[in-house]
Protein backbone atom coordinates (compact mmCIF):
# COMPACT_ATOMS: atom_id res chain seq x y z
CA UNK A 1 0.00 0.00 0.00
CA UNK A 2 2.44 2.30 0.67
CA UNK A 3 4.33 1.24 -2.61
CA UNK A 4 1.39 2.36 -4.68
CA UNK A 5 1.31 6.04 -2.49
CA UNK A 6 4.99 6.28 -3.30
CA UNK A 7 4.39 5.27 -7.07
CA UNK A 8 1.61 8.08 -7.14
CA UNK A 9 3.57 10.66 -6.04
CA UNK A 10 6.34 9.92 -8.30
CA UNK A 11 4.15 9.83 -10.91
CA UNK A 12 1.00 12.31 -10.53
CA UNK A 13 2.58 15.34 -11.91
CA UNK A 14 4.13 13.52 -14.78
CA UNK A 15 0.60 12.27 -15.70
CA UNK A 16 -1.14 15.37 -14.95
CA UNK A 17 1.22 17.39 -17.40
CA UNK A 18 0.54 14.67 -19.93
CA UNK A 19 -2.88 15.27 -20.17
CA UNK A 20 -2.85 18.61 -20.32
CA UNK A 21 -0.86 17.93 -23.24
CA UNK A 22 -3.01 15.92 -24.83
CA UNK A 23 -5.95 18.20 -24.11
CA UNK A 24 -4.49 21.20 -25.54
CA UNK A 25 -2.51 20.04 -28.01
CA UNK A 26 -6.15 18.25 -29.68
CA UNK A 27 -8.04 21.79 -29.42
CA UNK A 28 -4.92 23.61 -30.82
CA UNK A 29 -4.63 20.83 -33.80
CA UNK A 30 -1.76 22.81 -34.66
CA UNK A 31 0.80 20.56 -37.63
CA UNK A 32 3.84 21.56 -35.39
CA UNK A 33 2.28 19.95 -31.99
CA UNK A 34 0.97 17.06 -32.42
CA UNK A 35 -0.93 15.01 -29.26
CA UNK A 36 0.73 12.65 -27.00
CA UNK A 37 -0.69 9.77 -28.40
CA UNK A 38 0.14 10.69 -32.13
CA UNK A 39 3.37 10.81 -30.60
CA UNK A 40 3.54 7.79 -29.19
CA UNK A 41 1.47 6.01 -32.01
CA UNK A 42 4.21 7.03 -34.43
CA UNK A 43 7.22 6.12 -32.01
CA UNK A 44 6.13 2.40 -31.60
CA UNK A 45 5.83 2.34 -35.70
CA UNK A 46 9.38 3.44 -35.58
CA UNK A 47 10.69 1.00 -33.05
CA UNK A 48 9.53 -1.83 -34.60
CA UNK A 49 10.63 -0.65 -38.06
CA UNK A 50 13.95 -1.30 -39.58
CA UNK A 51 15.14 1.73 -37.98
CA UNK A 52 15.82 0.35 -34.68
CA UNK A 53 18.44 -1.83 -36.09
CA UNK A 54 19.45 0.82 -38.52
CA UNK A 55 20.00 3.74 -36.86
CA UNK A 56 19.05 4.02 -33.19
CA UNK A 57 21.25 1.19 -31.59
CA UNK A 58 24.11 1.72 -33.82
CA UNK A 59 23.83 5.45 -32.69
CA UNK A 60 23.61 4.34 -29.17
CA UNK A 61 25.69 1.86 -29.21
CA UNK A 62 28.78 4.03 -30.02
CA UNK A 63 27.49 6.75 -27.34
CA UNK A 64 28.01 4.10 -25.04
CA UNK A 65 31.37 2.84 -26.21
CA UNK A 66 32.65 6.30 -26.60
CA UNK A 67 31.38 6.87 -23.07
CA UNK A 68 32.91 3.30 -21.87
CA UNK A 69 36.40 4.84 -23.24
CA UNK A 70 35.66 8.03 -21.51
CA UNK A 71 35.14 6.11 -18.62
CA UNK A 72 38.35 3.55 -18.62
CA UNK A 73 40.33 6.73 -19.46
CA UNK A 74 39.16 9.08 -16.86
CA UNK A 75 38.84 6.97 -14.02
CA UNK A 76 42.42 5.12 -15.17
CA UNK A 77 43.91 8.24 -15.46
CA UNK A 78 41.89 10.15 -12.68
CA UNK A 79 43.27 8.39 -9.69
CA UNK A 80 46.75 8.11 -11.31
CA UNK A 81 46.45 11.92 -11.09
CA UNK A 82 44.68 12.15 -8.03
CA UNK A 83 47.41 10.23 -6.03
CA UNK A 84 50.44 12.19 -7.23
CA UNK A 85 50.36 16.45 -5.83
CA UNK A 86 52.94 17.12 -8.30
CA UNK A 87 50.94 15.92 -11.13
CA UNK A 88 47.58 17.47 -9.46
CA UNK A 89 49.99 21.01 -10.04
CA UNK A 90 51.00 20.69 -13.02
CA UNK A 91 48.10 19.65 -14.96
CA UNK A 92 45.34 21.06 -12.83
CA UNK A 93 45.15 24.36 -15.08
CA UNK A 94 45.56 22.40 -17.60
CA UNK A 95 42.23 19.75 -17.16
CA UNK A 96 40.13 23.02 -16.09
CA UNK A 97 40.67 24.64 -19.62
CA UNK A 98 40.43 21.89 -21.55
CA UNK A 99 37.10 21.21 -19.35
CA UNK A 100 35.75 24.93 -20.01
CA UNK A 101 36.19 24.06 -23.72
CA UNK A 102 32.00 23.40 -24.26
CA UNK A 103 32.49 19.96 -26.53
CA UNK A 104 29.87 20.96 -29.17
CA UNK A 105 32.94 23.35 -30.15
CA UNK A 106 35.27 20.39 -30.63
CA UNK A 107 32.29 19.18 -33.63
CA UNK A 108 33.52 21.25 -36.47
CA UNK A 109 37.24 20.93 -35.59
CA UNK A 110 36.76 16.66 -35.86
CA UNK A 111 34.62 17.21 -38.80
CA UNK A 112 37.38 18.69 -40.90
CA UNK A 113 40.32 16.73 -39.88
CA UNK A 114 38.63 13.41 -39.28
CA UNK A 115 35.77 13.34 -41.25
CA UNK A 116 32.11 14.44 -41.08
CA UNK A 117 31.17 10.97 -40.95
CA UNK A 118 33.65 9.47 -38.38
CA UNK A 119 34.02 12.03 -36.30
CA UNK A 120 31.08 11.31 -33.83
CA UNK A 121 32.97 8.67 -31.50
CA UNK A 122 36.09 10.87 -30.82
CA UNK A 123 33.54 14.40 -29.71
CA UNK A 124 32.25 11.80 -27.51
CA UNK A 125 35.42 10.24 -25.97
CA UNK A 126 36.31 13.85 -25.78
CA UNK A 127 33.86 15.99 -24.30
CA UNK A 128 32.79 13.24 -21.81
CA UNK A 129 36.36 12.31 -20.65
CA UNK A 130 36.53 15.74 -18.44
CA UNK A 131 33.86 15.41 -15.50
CA UNK A 132 34.63 11.19 -15.01
CA UNK A 133 38.68 12.66 -15.29
CA UNK A 134 38.48 15.41 -12.74
CA UNK A 135 35.74 13.24 -10.58
CA UNK A 136 38.41 11.01 -10.46
CA UNK A 137 40.99 13.35 -9.23
CA UNK A 138 39.44 14.55 -6.95
CA UNK A 139 38.29 10.98 -5.19
CA UNK A 140 41.80 10.01 -5.22
CA UNK A 141 42.75 13.48 -3.20
CA UNK A 142 40.29 12.83 -0.73
CA UNK A 143 41.33 9.53 0.57
CA UNK A 144 42.06 10.30 3.85
CA UNK A 145 45.76 9.63 5.23
CA UNK A 146 44.95 6.78 8.21
CA UNK A 147 43.74 4.66 5.36
CA UNK A 148 47.03 5.97 3.38
CA UNK A 149 49.13 4.72 6.63
CA UNK A 150 47.00 1.36 7.45
CA UNK A 151 47.48 0.48 3.50
CA UNK A 152 51.18 1.33 4.10
CA UNK A 153 51.62 -0.63 7.39
CA UNK A 154 50.14 -3.72 5.93
CA UNK A 155 52.45 -3.54 3.05
CA UNK A 156 49.39 -4.01 0.50
CA UNK A 157 50.30 -4.51 -3.42
CA UNK A 158 49.84 -2.17 -5.72
CA UNK A 159 47.01 -3.59 -7.01
CA UNK A 160 45.31 -4.00 -3.77
CA UNK A 161 46.09 -0.64 -2.84
CA UNK A 162 44.74 0.68 -6.23
CA UNK A 163 41.56 -1.74 -6.79
CA UNK A 164 40.73 -2.39 -3.04
CA UNK A 165 41.13 0.72 -1.11
CA UNK A 166 42.27 3.83 -3.75
CA UNK A 167 39.19 2.72 -5.86
CA UNK A 168 36.63 2.36 -3.19
CA UNK A 169 37.54 5.16 -1.64
CA UNK A 170 37.29 7.31 -5.17
CA UNK A 171 33.68 5.36 -5.70
CA UNK A 172 31.21 7.89 -4.64
CA UNK A 173 33.05 10.73 -6.54
CA UNK A 174 33.30 8.31 -9.57
CA UNK A 175 30.33 7.34 -10.25
CA UNK A 176 29.45 11.66 -9.65
CA UNK A 177 31.59 11.61 -13.01
CA UNK A 178 30.45 8.95 -14.57
CA UNK A 179 26.51 10.27 -14.26
CA UNK A 180 27.85 14.02 -15.60
CA UNK A 181 29.44 12.12 -18.59
CA UNK A 182 26.48 9.65 -19.52
CA UNK A 183 24.41 13.30 -20.17
CA UNK A 184 26.94 14.65 -21.75
CA UNK A 185 27.66 11.97 -24.41
CA UNK A 186 24.29 11.37 -24.88
CA UNK A 187 23.96 15.25 -25.32
CA UNK A 188 26.95 15.23 -27.76
CA UNK A 189 25.94 12.07 -29.59
CA UNK A 190 23.21 13.76 -30.66
CA UNK A 191 25.03 16.96 -31.39
CA UNK A 192 27.48 14.90 -33.59
CA UNK A 193 24.92 12.97 -35.62
CA UNK A 194 22.95 16.21 -36.09
CA UNK A 195 26.14 17.63 -38.27
CA UNK A 196 26.28 14.66 -40.80
CA UNK A 197 26.52 11.62 -39.58
CA UNK A 198 25.09 8.04 -41.57
CA UNK A 199 22.68 6.92 -38.70
CA UNK A 200 21.55 7.45 -35.61
CA UNK A 201 18.58 9.73 -33.73
CA UNK A 202 20.75 13.02 -34.87
CA UNK A 203 20.92 11.91 -38.54
CA UNK A 204 17.27 10.75 -38.36
CA UNK A 205 15.87 14.13 -36.80
CA UNK A 206 18.07 15.99 -39.10
CA UNK A 207 16.45 14.23 -41.87
CA UNK A 208 12.48 14.96 -40.42
CA UNK A 209 13.30 18.28 -40.41
CA UNK A 210 14.39 18.50 -44.20
CA UNK A 211 11.46 16.41 -44.73
CA UNK A 212 9.62 18.44 -42.76
CA UNK A 213 7.64 15.93 -40.58
CA UNK A 214 7.20 17.52 -36.79
CA UNK A 215 5.25 14.50 -35.86
CA UNK A 216 8.77 12.22 -36.39
CA UNK A 217 10.92 15.10 -35.00
CA UNK A 218 8.56 14.84 -31.66
CA UNK A 219 9.11 11.38 -32.01
CA UNK A 220 13.15 11.42 -31.93
CA UNK A 221 13.07 14.29 -29.22
CA UNK A 222 10.85 11.81 -26.91
CA UNK A 223 12.98 8.93 -27.25
CA UNK A 224 16.00 10.82 -26.54
CA UNK A 225 14.27 11.74 -23.38
CA UNK A 226 13.43 8.38 -22.32
CA UNK A 227 16.53 7.03 -23.51
CA UNK A 228 18.15 9.39 -21.36
CA UNK A 229 16.01 8.85 -18.19
CA UNK A 230 16.60 5.01 -18.76
CA UNK A 231 20.07 4.86 -18.98
CA UNK A 232 20.71 7.51 -15.94
CA UNK A 233 18.06 5.00 -13.80
CA UNK A 234 20.25 1.90 -14.67
CA UNK A 235 23.31 3.53 -13.81
CA UNK A 236 21.95 5.25 -10.72
CA UNK A 237 20.88 1.19 -10.05
CA UNK A 238 24.27 -0.01 -10.72
CA UNK A 239 25.62 2.90 -8.22
CA UNK A 240 23.48 1.60 -5.51
CA UNK A 241 24.59 -1.81 -5.84
CA UNK A 242 28.09 -0.71 -5.81
CA UNK A 243 28.14 1.67 -3.09
CA UNK A 244 25.85 -0.71 -0.86
CA UNK A 245 28.38 -0.48 1.87
CA UNK A 246 27.77 2.55 2.28
CA UNK A 247 25.91 3.49 5.46
CA UNK A 248 23.53 6.05 3.64
CA UNK A 249 22.86 4.06 0.38
CA UNK A 250 21.58 0.89 2.76
CA UNK A 251 19.68 3.05 5.32
CA UNK A 252 18.16 3.50 2.03
CA UNK A 253 17.62 0.30 0.86
CA UNK A 254 15.95 -0.50 4.06
CA UNK A 255 13.83 2.23 4.31
CA UNK A 256 12.87 1.33 0.68
CA UNK A 257 12.17 -2.58 1.60
CA UNK A 258 9.82 -2.09 4.90
CA UNK A 259 8.37 0.48 2.77
CA UNK A 260 9.11 3.55 5.55
CA UNK B 1 65.44 -10.98 23.65
CA UNK B 2 65.94 -7.50 22.62
CA UNK B 3 62.54 -6.54 20.07
CA UNK B 4 62.77 -3.19 19.60
CA UNK B 5 65.97 -0.78 20.66
CA UNK B 6 65.33 3.30 19.91
CA UNK B 7 68.98 4.86 19.89
CA UNK B 8 69.36 8.44 19.60
CA UNK B 9 66.40 9.36 17.62
CA UNK B 10 65.41 12.86 16.53
CA UNK B 11 62.92 14.12 13.83
CA UNK B 12 62.81 17.10 12.36
CA UNK B 13 60.08 18.69 10.09
CA UNK B 14 61.24 21.37 7.86
CA UNK B 15 57.79 23.69 7.48
CA UNK B 16 57.12 26.77 6.16
CA UNK B 17 57.72 29.09 9.06
CA UNK B 18 61.43 27.03 10.05
CA UNK B 19 62.45 23.74 11.34
CA UNK B 20 60.25 21.82 14.30
CA UNK B 21 62.03 19.26 16.12
CA UNK B 22 59.44 16.77 17.24
CA UNK B 23 61.55 14.41 19.21
CA UNK B 24 65.31 14.90 19.68
CA UNK B 25 68.19 12.12 21.00
CA UNK B 26 64.93 9.51 22.13
CA UNK B 27 66.94 6.32 23.31
CA UNK B 28 65.04 3.20 24.77
CA UNK B 29 64.19 0.10 24.67
CA UNK B 30 61.31 -2.92 24.32
CA UNK B 31 62.06 -6.26 25.58
CA UNK B 32 60.27 -9.44 24.25
CA UNK B 33 56.58 -9.81 25.94
CA UNK B 34 56.69 -6.53 26.99
CA UNK B 35 53.68 -4.14 27.28
CA UNK B 36 55.36 -0.70 27.34
CA UNK B 37 53.42 2.83 27.54
CA UNK B 38 54.91 5.75 26.55
CA UNK B 39 53.20 8.97 28.04
CA UNK B 40 53.65 12.55 27.36
CA UNK B 41 51.96 15.95 26.90
CA UNK B 42 49.63 16.93 23.88
CA UNK B 43 51.73 17.74 21.26
CA UNK B 44 55.37 16.55 22.32
CA UNK B 45 55.90 14.35 19.15
CA UNK B 46 54.74 10.48 20.66
CA UNK B 47 53.05 10.30 17.33
CA UNK B 48 56.13 11.17 15.38
CA UNK B 49 57.91 8.65 17.37
CA UNK B 50 55.26 5.92 16.55
CA UNK B 51 55.26 6.98 13.06
CA UNK B 52 58.90 6.54 13.24
CA UNK B 53 59.33 3.14 14.71
CA UNK B 54 56.74 1.78 12.51
CA UNK B 55 58.97 3.07 9.06
CA UNK B 56 56.07 5.48 7.88
CA UNK B 57 58.60 8.09 9.14
CA UNK B 58 62.21 8.09 8.21
CA UNK B 59 64.00 9.98 11.04
CA UNK B 60 66.25 13.02 10.47
CA UNK B 61 68.81 11.35 13.16
CA UNK B 62 69.42 8.54 15.25
CA UNK B 63 68.34 4.79 14.37
CA UNK B 64 64.95 2.14 15.27
CA UNK B 65 66.46 -1.47 15.67
CA UNK B 66 63.63 -4.11 14.83
CA UNK B 67 64.98 -7.38 16.36
CA UNK B 68 68.45 -6.51 15.80
CA UNK B 69 68.20 -5.58 12.00
CA UNK B 70 67.48 -1.75 11.50
CA UNK B 71 64.17 0.09 10.33
CA UNK B 72 64.14 1.20 6.60
CA UNK B 73 60.33 1.76 5.64
CA UNK B 74 57.81 -0.79 7.08
CA UNK B 75 58.99 -3.69 8.66
CA UNK B 76 56.61 -6.90 7.32
CA UNK B 77 56.48 -8.22 10.93
CA UNK B 78 54.78 -4.65 12.43
CA UNK B 79 51.26 -3.83 12.88
CA UNK B 80 49.69 -0.05 14.12
CA UNK B 81 46.06 0.19 15.61
CA UNK B 82 45.02 3.72 15.26
CA UNK B 83 43.61 6.17 17.21
CA UNK B 84 40.57 6.71 14.43
CA UNK B 85 39.27 3.08 13.90
CA UNK B 86 36.41 4.52 11.56
CA UNK B 87 39.24 5.62 9.13
CA UNK B 88 41.50 3.09 9.93
CA UNK B 89 38.84 0.03 8.78
CA UNK B 90 37.76 0.19 5.48
CA UNK B 91 34.15 0.71 5.28
CA UNK B 92 33.08 -1.47 1.62
CA UNK B 93 34.97 -4.38 3.39
CA UNK B 94 32.81 -6.55 6.26
CA UNK B 95 34.18 -7.13 9.59
CA UNK B 96 35.97 -10.77 8.67
CA UNK B 97 37.31 -9.50 5.16
CA UNK B 98 38.98 -6.02 7.08
CA UNK B 99 40.47 -8.87 9.80
CA UNK B 100 41.35 -10.83 6.33
CA UNK B 101 42.77 -8.61 3.79
CA UNK B 102 46.43 -7.86 4.73
CA UNK B 103 46.98 -12.00 5.24
CA UNK B 104 47.73 -11.80 1.62
CA UNK B 105 50.77 -13.94 1.26
CA UNK B 106 48.47 -16.84 3.20
CA UNK B 107 45.92 -19.37 1.92
CA UNK B 108 42.46 -18.32 1.65
CA UNK B 109 41.46 -21.41 4.17
CA UNK B 110 44.61 -19.95 6.59
CA UNK B 111 43.32 -16.90 6.38
CA UNK B 112 39.91 -17.69 7.21
CA UNK B 113 41.19 -19.39 10.53
CA UNK B 114 42.70 -16.21 11.48
CA UNK B 115 40.75 -14.36 11.34
CA UNK B 116 37.99 -16.17 12.70
CA UNK B 117 40.69 -17.10 15.77
CA UNK B 118 41.52 -13.11 16.00
CA UNK B 119 38.26 -12.11 15.68
CA UNK B 120 36.53 -14.68 18.72
CA UNK B 121 39.50 -13.74 20.92
CA UNK B 122 38.04 -9.70 20.80
CA UNK B 123 34.87 -11.19 21.67
CA UNK B 124 33.37 -10.47 18.20
CA UNK B 125 32.89 -13.95 17.02
CA UNK B 126 29.63 -13.40 15.27
CA UNK B 127 30.15 -9.87 13.94
CA UNK B 128 32.25 -10.86 11.02
CA UNK B 129 29.82 -10.48 8.67
CA UNK B 130 28.06 -7.11 9.46
CA UNK B 131 30.32 -4.10 8.24
CA UNK B 132 32.54 -1.84 10.59
CA UNK B 133 29.61 0.96 10.09
CA UNK B 134 27.12 -0.93 12.04
CA UNK B 135 29.13 -1.51 15.19
CA UNK B 136 29.40 0.57 18.13
CA UNK B 137 32.90 2.13 18.24
CA UNK B 138 34.21 0.50 20.83
CA UNK B 139 33.45 -2.82 18.64
CA UNK B 140 34.93 -0.69 15.71
CA UNK B 141 38.29 -0.54 17.34
CA UNK B 142 38.13 -4.28 18.65
CA UNK B 143 38.38 -5.18 14.61
CA UNK B 144 41.25 -3.15 14.06
CA UNK B 145 42.71 -4.84 17.01
CA UNK B 146 41.77 -8.06 15.81
CA UNK B 147 42.99 -7.12 12.63
CA UNK B 148 46.68 -6.61 14.13
CA UNK B 149 46.52 -9.31 15.91
CA UNK B 150 45.62 -11.61 13.14
CA UNK B 151 48.35 -10.52 10.90
CA UNK B 152 50.91 -11.69 14.36
CA UNK B 153 53.36 -8.95 14.51
CA UNK B 154 56.85 -8.94 16.22
CA UNK B 155 55.49 -5.66 17.35
CA UNK B 156 52.28 -3.99 18.00
CA UNK B 157 52.12 -0.47 18.04
CA UNK B 158 49.17 1.36 19.08
CA UNK B 159 48.20 4.96 18.99
CA UNK B 160 46.29 6.34 21.16
CA UNK B 161 43.93 3.42 21.03
CA UNK B 162 41.50 4.03 23.95
CA UNK B 163 41.22 7.50 23.45
CA UNK B 164 37.87 7.96 20.81
CA UNK B 165 36.08 6.16 23.09
CA UNK B 166 34.33 6.58 25.74
CA UNK B 167 35.02 5.37 29.60
CA UNK B 168 33.51 2.46 30.20
CA UNK B 169 34.35 1.07 26.15
CA UNK B 170 37.64 2.13 27.73
CA UNK B 171 38.28 0.01 30.57
CA UNK B 172 36.70 -3.14 28.89
CA UNK B 173 38.80 -2.66 25.91
CA UNK B 174 41.66 -1.99 28.53
CA UNK B 175 41.32 -5.46 30.17
CA UNK B 176 40.76 -6.91 26.50
CA UNK B 177 43.63 -6.00 26.22
CA UNK B 178 45.87 -7.55 29.09
CA UNK B 179 44.09 -10.31 28.54
CA UNK B 180 45.06 -11.27 24.58
CA UNK B 181 48.73 -10.04 25.34
CA UNK B 182 48.93 -12.59 28.27
CA UNK B 183 47.38 -15.46 26.27
CA UNK B 184 48.74 -14.88 22.86
CA UNK B 185 52.33 -13.12 24.54
CA UNK B 186 52.20 -10.27 22.39
CA UNK B 187 55.41 -7.49 22.47
CA UNK B 188 53.38 -4.13 22.76
CA UNK B 189 54.05 -0.51 22.21
CA UNK B 190 51.65 1.60 23.09
CA UNK B 191 51.22 5.51 22.83
CA UNK B 192 48.97 7.42 25.08
CA UNK B 193 48.35 10.96 26.76
CA UNK B 194 46.33 9.15 29.40
CA UNK B 195 48.50 8.62 32.85
CA UNK B 196 46.30 6.87 34.46
CA UNK B 197 45.90 4.06 31.15
CA UNK B 198 49.36 4.12 30.98
CA UNK B 199 49.95 2.91 34.70
CA UNK B 200 47.47 0.38 34.73
CA UNK B 201 48.82 -1.32 31.01
CA UNK B 202 52.40 -1.24 31.09
CA UNK B 203 54.91 -3.18 32.25
CA UNK B 204 57.49 -0.01 31.95
CA UNK B 205 55.89 3.71 31.70
CA UNK B 206 57.80 5.78 29.52
CA UNK B 207 57.46 9.39 30.50
CA UNK B 208 58.04 11.77 27.55
CA UNK B 209 59.06 15.47 27.62
CA UNK B 210 57.54 18.22 26.22
CA UNK B 211 58.60 18.78 22.27
CA UNK B 212 60.77 18.28 21.10
CA UNK B 213 60.53 14.90 23.17
CA UNK B 214 63.30 12.80 25.31
CA UNK B 215 62.96 10.27 27.44
CA UNK B 216 62.33 11.54 30.95
CA UNK B 217 61.90 8.50 33.12
CA UNK B 218 61.89 5.03 32.19
CA UNK B 219 59.74 3.66 35.38
CA UNK B 220 59.00 0.06 36.25
CA UNK B 221 55.35 -1.30 36.73
CA UNK B 222 55.03 -3.47 39.79
CA UNK B 223 51.53 -4.45 39.65
CA UNK B 224 51.96 -8.21 38.52
CA UNK B 225 50.52 -9.37 35.06
CA UNK B 226 47.01 -9.73 35.87
CA UNK B 227 44.96 -6.02 36.91
CA UNK B 228 41.37 -4.94 37.71
CA UNK B 229 40.01 -1.73 37.33
CA UNK B 230 38.80 -1.37 40.40
CA UNK B 231 41.41 -3.00 42.60
CA UNK B 232 44.65 -1.91 40.80
CA UNK B 233 43.93 1.54 40.53
CA UNK B 234 42.76 1.54 44.09
CA UNK B 235 45.69 0.17 45.24
CA UNK B 236 48.57 2.38 47.12
CA UNK B 237 51.51 1.25 44.18
CA UNK B 238 49.02 2.58 41.24
CA UNK B 239 48.76 5.70 43.30
CA UNK B 240 52.09 6.42 44.04
CA UNK B 241 53.19 5.75 40.59
CA UNK B 242 50.24 7.77 38.82
CA UNK B 243 51.09 11.06 41.18
CA UNK B 244 54.73 10.39 40.43
CA UNK B 245 54.09 10.09 36.43
CA UNK B 246 51.67 12.95 36.89
CA UNK B 247 54.84 15.36 38.90
CA UNK B 248 57.17 14.46 36.21
CA UNK B 249 54.68 15.65 33.10
CA UNK B 250 54.40 18.74 35.07
CA UNK B 251 58.22 18.88 35.47
CA UNK B 252 58.81 19.36 39.15
CA UNK B 253 60.44 15.94 39.78
CA UNK B 254 63.73 15.15 39.41
CA UNK B 255 64.91 13.77 36.13
CA UNK B 256 65.37 9.96 35.96
CA UNK B 257 63.94 9.13 39.25
CA UNK B 258 63.48 5.15 39.04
Amino acid sequence: MNGAVRLAQRWAVFVVVLIAWQLVTTAADSVFFPTPIKIALDLQDKLFSPLLTKHILPGMGRMLFGWAVAGVIGVALGLLLGRSRVAVAYLGPVFTFLRSIPPPLMVPFFAASIGITRMQLPVIIFGSLWPVLLNSVDGARAVDATKVDTARVFRLSGPQWALRVLLPSALPKVFAGLRLSLSLALILMVVAELRGSEYGIGNQLQYARSDFDPLAMWSWIVLLGLLGYLLNSLLLLLERRALAWQPRHSLEARALATGG
Amino acid sequence: MRMLEVSDLGHTYQGKDGAHTAIDGLGFSVEAGELVCVVGPSGCGKSTLLRTIAGLVRPTSGRVMLHGTPVDGVPSDLAVVFQDYSRSLFPWMSVTRNVEFPLRKLSRRKRAARAAEALSAVGLGKAGRKYPWQLSGGMQQRVAIARALAYRPALLLMDEPFASVDAQTRFELEDLLLRVRREQDTTILLVTHDIDESVYLGDRVLVLSKSPATVVADLDVPLGPVRDQIGTRASGEFVDLRARVAGMLQGNTPVGAR
